[in-house]
């Protein structure tokens, strides 16, 4: 096994560990705990499947933003003192039955069909290259090749994907609004 | 070297947990975190194809993709707070004031 | 640029309407709650506005599908239909919230901002041909909702439904990106024609049929069709009842814009394999819908499993997919149903509630006799939802039934006349109320002349379009996607 596939395995096994410690831990501090694992296991593998521009933002926002944000959010809500109610409620059987079943039947299939699709030795290098060149054309120029993953992600976000990257910018104004008028203590103050 | 398969396979492992997360907890903040971790195997499964293809609009839909579950989470974090204030609980078998 | 920056004046309503959402929010931190009336009306005008607006990027398409921002978007006819039924269903929301809202401590300013902010949501949803595009549309209409039906924030009720709606709405999202994905790797586009070039080209593979279950799911989820139904009565009970009429109507009507849109443009191709879960769900939505709707004595709850058996009417038009009934018969249902419902939630709006939700069949009780127009333009709206002539549920449901005929689903129409027969019995629970039974004591009754008036239009276009069809049916027909 090359280092690079130990890699792989090493942040994927921790991936999926985190993943189940989230949905199994009785505590939410620890699930919380648990999530921040397995996403910088996820931003890990980001940076090994040529994605380094993600794994950037994924630390940044996950890591940075959302985690403080659950942990917060643990923190006002106290919920150690309701920690001893069973953490699992009686649809479990079932819902891990239909979790189990839908993995056996859908992941099989994925799964052959992925390994079809990529044969056995990975991404062809010349489709991954594409991930991290650009090339940049201006009227009137000789087009110039740009190295680097974000900036080929900055090239087709500001250009192909303007207008859903404008759509968000008003989707992020309404989650501030949202959260101030959710989460206000109280309403006295507005009149 | 792992391959397209195995990260399809991470990624509906991953997705697998999130889903059986969502279904089988009460608690509103692992319910949470679980919905986060779908959208983690969603991004996982667009990095893999995105190599594969060699086309980096999968990562540019896995941007969107991390902007909307910070958005959400910071709503849905809102309304749990929210919730907690009138309920002394976050869990979703005490939101039950509507039968039928 | 791979388009030109005048591609901006094709999206001018869209920016037009978020541009009048922010400047009414500025504009309602200084004006506070005295000034809500104003905001409201300044609501409706910025409303009124855009869907004027509306007529440039048709002017510039020149009545073509004309692609923007390299291929995000279309303006096309199909777009525009629906952008004018939200925009109507926008418009009726906020008359409807006006007392509403005003009885209420709550800040309006936020509350009307995020009823257009949603609203701009809906028209990007309508006109998507890209699935980023449809996918971030679909978060800014949905996330504007979650905050709106928590927006009553003291009520157990609504933060109860807020969180429901909340959990379900965000993990369908998580089962329709999972599906975006797989479709994502299946073809290697998001680009709606791009993939169904593909789909056509290509071998079926598991990763397409996959992809596009999970896709259907997650759309069955907004649409609010079983198996995925179960938040709506909890959401349209719990939710204030203004935001109810919004959710029953706004959201599926875009949400039915994008399935028709995702389906027929992007997974044409591929119709063999989604028509049998279309197929399956419609027959359970429309049971689980209208028997659901027969043991609810709160009626928001039963108008909310009302419109759950009307999503199930309403998927039978996705099956006539290649039929010359297919697509405009939906058009033609979903007119008919944003009328009805808006109409139907108003006079629940108008009902004096005991306490904040607590509407029951029986408040209905004598309404008749304390307000005769009241009564009637409420059984107009239950005829039509209950699809009997001369209304316009009954033109819609007639072409909604004879395209799963036509496309060979002979046993799904016939499962739908027998759940419409069903849902006589709840609808007709109601008029008995009204007309049959001595209400006891005071009627209560908001007198409002803007929701009275919002009513009114929605009954005149309920009878309307039941009597006169053709010009709907005309128009309708040139909205069809290309």
């Amino acid at each position: 096994m090359t280092a690079a596939a130990l890699a792989f395995w090493v942040l994927a096994v921790l991936a999926v560990a985190g993943a189940i410690g989230v949905v199994t831990m009785r505590q939410p501090v620890h699930s919380a705990l648990c999530l921040l694992a397995s996403f910088m296991a996820v931003a890990g593998l980001f940076v090994w499947g040529r994605a380094e521009f993600l794994a950037a933002v994924q630390i940044l926002v996950y890591a940075g933003g959302v985690m403080v944000l659950f942990l917060f959010t643990i923190m006002l809500v106290n919920v150690r003192r309701q920690a001893r109610e069973a953490a699992l409620n009686r649809l479990t059987g079932s819902a891990v039955l239909v979790g189990v079943l839908l993995f056996a039947l859908v992941g099989g299939l994925l799964v052959a069909e992925a390994r079809r699709m990529g044969g056995p030795e990975g991404a062809p290098a010349a489709s991954a290259a594409r991930l991290s060149t650009t090339v940049v054309e201006a009227a009137g120029k000789a087009p110039v090749e740009v190295k680097g993953n974000s900036q080929a992600v900055a090239w087709s976000l500001y250009r192909d994907y303007l207008l859903p990257f404008e759509i968000a910018s008003v989707f992020l104004l309404v989650a501030m609004i949202g959260a101030v008028v959710l989460g206000k203590r109280t309403m006295e103050k507005f009149d | 070297m792992p391959g397209l398969a195995h990260w399809v396979g991470l990624s509906f492992v991953l997705f697998t947990i999130g889903v059986v997360g969502v279904l089988a907890r009460r608690n509103l903040l692992t319910v949470l975190m679980s919905i986060e971790l779908i959208l983690n195997a969603v991004n996982i499964n667009l990095v893999a194809f995105s190599r594969q293809i060699g086309d980096v609009g999968g990562h540019v839909l896995a941007v969107f993709v991390i902007t909307v579950a910070a958005g959400e989470a910071a709503i849905g974090l809102a309304i749990v707070l929210a919730l907690y204030r009138l309920k002394g609980s976050v869990n979703i078998e005490d939101a039950s004031e509507m039968k039928g | 640029m791979p388009f030109p920056l005048s591609d901006t004046l094709l999206i001018l309503p869209e920016l037009f309407l978020t541009t009048a959402g922010l400047v009414l929010l500025l504009r309602a931190t200084a004006v506070g709650k005295a000034g809500e009336r104003s905001i409201a009306l300044l609501s409706v005008a910025s409303l009124v506005v855009t869907g004027l607006l509306l007529w440039v990027p048709a002017a510039l398409a020149g009545g073509a599908a004309r692609p923007a921002f390299g291929g995000m978007i279309a303006v096309d006819r199909y777009s525009a239909f629906f952008k004018v039924l939200v925009l109507v269903a926008a418009a009726v929301t906020i008359l409807f919230s006006l007392r509403f809202l005003g009885t209420s401590p709550y800040p309006s300013g936020e509350y009307y901002g995020l009823i257009l902010f949603s609203t701009v949501g809906m028209l990007f949803m309508a006109a998507g041909t890209h699935l980023a595009s449809i996918y971030v549309a679909l978060e800014l209409m949905a996330l504007s909702q979650y905050v709106l039906a928590g927006y009553f924030k003291q009520e157990t009720k609504s933060i109860e439904a807020a969180a429901k709606y909340f959990i379900l709405g965000a993990f369908s999202s998580g089962i329709l990106l999972y599906g975006l994905s797989l479709v994502y790797g299946a073809t290697g586009t998001l680009d709606l024609a791009a993939v169904s070039q593909a789909l056509a080209q290509g071998p079926r593979t598991p990763l397409m049929v996959v992809g596009v279950v999970l896709v259907a799911c997650g759309l069955f989820f907004k649409i609010a069709s079983a198996p995925f139904h179960v938040w709506a009565p909890d959401v349209y009970e719990g939710a204030p009842t203004p935001i109810s009429a919004f959710f029953a109507v706004g959201p599926k009507l875009a949400a039915y814009a994008i399935l028709a849109r995702i389906f027929f443009e992007g997974f044409g191709p591929s119709a063999g394999d989604w028509s049998r879960v279309v197929a399956a769900s419609a027959a359970l939505t429309m049971v689980v819908g209208n028997v659901g709707a027969l043991m609810q004595s709160n009626v928001k709850r039963m108008l909310g499993y009302s419109s759950i058996g009307h999503a199930g009417y309403a998927l039978l038009g996705l099956l006539g997919y290649g039929t010359e009934y297919g697509l405009w018969s939906i058009l033609i249902y979903l007119t008919a149903y944003a009328l009805m419902n808006l109409g139907a939630f108003g006079l629940v709006v108008l009902l004096e509630a005991k306490g904040y939700a607590g509407e029951s069949v029986d408040d209905f009780n004598g309404l008749a006799k304390k307000n005769p127009w009241a009564a009637a333009a409420m059984v107009v709206f239950l005829l039509s939802l209950a699809g009997i002539p001369p209304t316009a549920g009954f033109v819609g449901k007639y072409f909604l039934f004879s395209a799963a005929m036509k496309a060979g689903w002979v046993w799904l129409a016939i499962l739908a006349v027998l759940m419409s027969v069903v849902s006589l019995f709840y609808y007709f629970r109601i008029a008995r109320a009204m007309y049959l039974v001595e209400g006891e004591g005071e009627l209560k009754w908001r007198e409002e002349p803007a929701v009275t008036a919002a009513i009114a239009v929605c009954a005149a276009g309920t009878l309307l379009v039941g009597i006169l069809p053709q010009p709907l049916v005309a128009l309708a027909r040139t909205c069809l996607l290309p």
